[in-house]
């Protein structure tokens, strides 16, 4: 098996139109004028770039208030974790679980497979290339998920505006998560499959 | 598809290369970090102080949510809860907001506020819905802490609120409780804060608030008294009631005057703790601050006589009893009772006369004292009451009392007593019942039989011998009387005759005036005659001339 970048051939990413690769560092497609390239250029900087970012923000979304509601007698400010807590505590496993998963799990197995997948690209490691392909897929399909805290926040803000009863406002962490969640989706955007089938080390 | 032959695959266009060393993707975890390291960095600048209170028991309190409010605002909330070391409470650690380091001074209070009913006041009850909180009461102090206790009542006033705290000092707290309200002029003018017993254990004292602007009148002189339930008096305008209010009296408080007197009111010094008395007229009694103690030995019973009773002069209470004891003299060999009293001599100096005598002690002036006992003085024992037999000690002259001194050897000095009235009146009955112990009652009684006896006899002699004859006698009485009638009929009669002929148209009567007529014209006839004859006696010799001359 061959892939395209080893007979020269690029493929338009636009417009889908094969076209040789020119001596020059940079190429364009003749048909549609889009850019073309044998593989996503910086591909592995940009992952590191996201992943760094989402992974920065990920310890004030989990340690900061994603929600503060106000009430008649007080407010309270809780975080993702107490959130869980809170549910675990008074009977709703399951949510809890809903709610930990989305939230909590799915962010950092995301961040951590990312890690991974960057780190075996840009050493060029060879084994387990399948196993780590379906990671890549698994990575991108589940990451919208983890906006469920976002929404459940979104909406609860938007909703629970009874002045003078009861509030609720999105704490410091809610915009950190978002961040994080869309971080990673950038980070796994920006990853090219492709590197992992490559044979060679990739050249940035 | 009929697999035609590909075709040929062009050639890419060559562009120039993107000129970008750095790529503008590295902003993106640059300022992610950014982000990350400052809401790291505020939150942890945002971080308060952290705060141990111990508190009895946790109740109501629960780690990590039950805030810490300082006038109702969040000032931090309250974030583990252990056991004190050696468990007599528990130790709450507290997690206050940034800047509330001015809350934290040595004076400063904290207390769970939980819903509470006591008498006068319900608070807490937004705490049923929303859970306990912790509040605080900032103090006044400079001094930093970091180590609390919690109250375990909410004191009745904060710190921030003006007024003045004041000491009362009671023998018991009465119906009192933290926040029974205190009265001026029946207007609700502080409340009870807090109350102890003294160390001794002999009293009570009552920590009370009085709120700007009420306090400034207060003054060194103000009375306090307890303003719980009803007070009933009965003089000489009749029963009179009085309470303070109706909330007072069924939950208690304390009310206080000042006396009109005292024209200045004098400063209050910061450790001045004022009497509470019992009622309005306790506290208004001028306060006897000279007590002068006398021992009086009375050789009669006391019995009705009570520590407490008064001791009056001439019907001015001057003191009262302070003991009653009893003493046996070897040498004499007589049981006494020495009774002790306290007299006030405050009480006898007058306000009506300028010149009350300055030193007014009895018991250090005993010259003075002396020459009152010289001129009779005694103290005596006198019944108050009848009905109920109570006693109390009556101080008067008795001028003709026998000769007696004071007793300065003991202390307290002795005065002379005289026996009551009531004593003597009791003296006199005994000797006259002795007296008549001595009549001999049998004997008369017996002699007094027989006398009756012999008169019954004599009765019955009577009756059985002389009646027969009485009887006789009787008759010939009745007789002799109808006799008599008869006569006094006959008897009427002829006065009745005479009667008639004396009568003026009578016969009798003319016949008599014509015969007392012809006397009276005989006298005449006579009286001439005589008259002639004096003039001619020779007309008894040669009779009367005819010429006349």
């Amino acid at each position: 098996m061959s892939a395209a970048a080893e007979l020269g051939v690029l493929a338009c990413g636009m417009c889908g139109l094969l076209s040789r690769a020119p001596a020059a560092p940079a190429a364009a497609c003749p048909r549609c004028r889009a850019r073309l390239a044998f593989r996503r250029p910086q591909s592995i900087a940009h992952g590191w770039a996201y992943l760094i970012a989402a992974m920065a923000l990920y310890v004030p979304a989990n340690t900061l208030p994603i929600m503060y509601t106000s009430s008649l007698f007080g407010s309270s400010g809780d975080t993702i974790m107490s959130g869980v807590l809170f549910l675990w505590d008074s009977g709703d496993w399951s949510l809890a679980l809903v709610v930990f998963v989305a939230s909590i799990v799915v962010p950092l197995a995301k961040m951590i497979a990312l890690a991974a997948l960057l780190a075996s690209v840009q050493l060029g490691w060879r084994s387990r290339r399948a196993e780590r392909a379906r990671l890549y897929r698994l990575i991108e399909s589940i990451g919208r998920w983890s906006m469920l805290d976002i929404f459940v926040v979104a909406l609860l803000v938007a909703l629970v505006q009874l002045t003078a009863l009861a509030a609720v406002r999105a704490g410091p962490a809610a915009p950190a998560f978002g961040a994080v969640v869309v971080l990673t989706m950038a980070a796994a955007q920006s990853f090219d499959p492709r590197l992992i089938w490559d044979r060679e080390r990739p050249r940035a | 598809m009929n697999d035609p032959a590909p075709e040929p695959i062009p050639q890419a266009l060559a562009v120039p290369k993107a000129g970008r060393s750095l790529p503008l993707v590295w902003i993106v975890p640059a300022v992610a970090l950014a982000i990350g390291v400052w809401l790291a960095l505020s939150t942890w600048l945002e971080r308060g102080p952290v705060i141990e209170i111990h508190f009895r028991t946790a109740e109501g309190l629960q780690a990590g949510k039950t805030r810490i409010k300082y006038k109702d605002v969040d000032v931090g909330h309250i974030g583990e809860i252990s056991l004190a070391t050696d468990l007599t409470g528990v130790v709450a650690t507290a997690h206050l907001s940034k800047g509330a380091e001015k809350l934290l001074v040595e004076d400063t209070r904290f207390w769970v506020v939980r819903p509470r009913i006591s008498g006068s006041t319900v608070s807490g009850l937004q705490t049923l819905l929303s859970g306990t909180y912790v509040a605080v009461d900032v103090g006044k102090s400079t001094q930093r802490r970091r180590l609390f206790v919690g109250l375990e009542q909410p004191p009745a006033f904060t710190t921030d609120v003006p007024g003045r705290q004041l000491t009362l000092r009671s023998e018991d707290i009465g119906s009192l409780d933290i926040g029974s309200p205190v009265y001026y002029r029946r207007l609700q003018v502080g409340q009870v804060a807090a109350y102890a017993l003294e160390d001794n254990g002999k009293a009570v004292r009552v920590n009370i608030f009085i709120n700007a602007p009420y306090d400034r009148f207060v003054s060194a002189a103000s009375r306090f008294w307890h303003a719980s339930g009803i007070d009933v008096a009965l003089d000489a305008e009749g029963v009179r009631l009085k309470t303070e209010s109706l909330v007072s009296l069924a939950i208690g408080g304390i009310a206080f005057a000042t006396p009109l007197e005292e024209a200045e009111p004098a400063p209050i010094t910061s450790d001045r703790v004022f009497e509470l008395y019992r009622s309005q007229v306790a506290a208004f009694k001028s306060p006897d601050r000279i007590a002068d103690s006398f021992a009086l030995v009375f050789n009669q019973s006391v019995r009705g006589l009570q520590p407490g009773a008064p001791v009056d002069f001439r019907g001015i209470v001057v003191g009262e009893v302070a003991a009653i004891h009893t003493q046996y003299d070897p040498q004499s060999e007589r049981i006494s009772i020495p009774v002790e009293i306290r007299v006030y001599p405050e009480r006898f100096t007058s306000r009506l006369l300028g010149g009350a005598p300055k030193s007014g002690r009895l018991g250090k002036d005993s010259l003075f004292i002396a020459r009152l006992v010289e001129r009779g003085m005694r103290a005596q024992l006198r019944t108050a009451s009848l009905l109920t037999g109570q006693l109390y000690v009556a101080f008067d002259f008795f001028p003709d009392a026998p000769r007696a001194r004071v007793d300065f050897a003991h202390s307290p000095p002795e005065l002379p007593t005289t026996p009551s009235t009531l004593e003597d009146l009791q003296a006199t009955l005994v000797s006259l019942a002795n007296k008549l112990e001595r009549v001999p009652l049998e004997q008369m009684g017996a002699d007094f039989t027989r006398a009756m006896e012999s008169i019954d006899a004599l009765a019955r002699r009577l009756d059985t011998e002389l009646a027969p004859e009485a009887r006789a006698t009787l008759a010939e009485m009745r007789n002799t009387l109808s006799e008599a009638t008869k006569t006094m009929g006959a008897a009427s009669r002829t006065f009745n005759a005479a009667e008639k002929s004396l009568a003026p148209d009578s016969a009798l009567f003319s016949e008599l005036q014509d015969t007392a007529r012809e006397l009276a014209r005989t006298a005449q006839s006579l009286r001439t005659l005589a008259d002639y004859l004096e003039r001619n006696p020779q007309a008894l010799l040669r009779g009367k001339s005819t010429d006349g001359q």
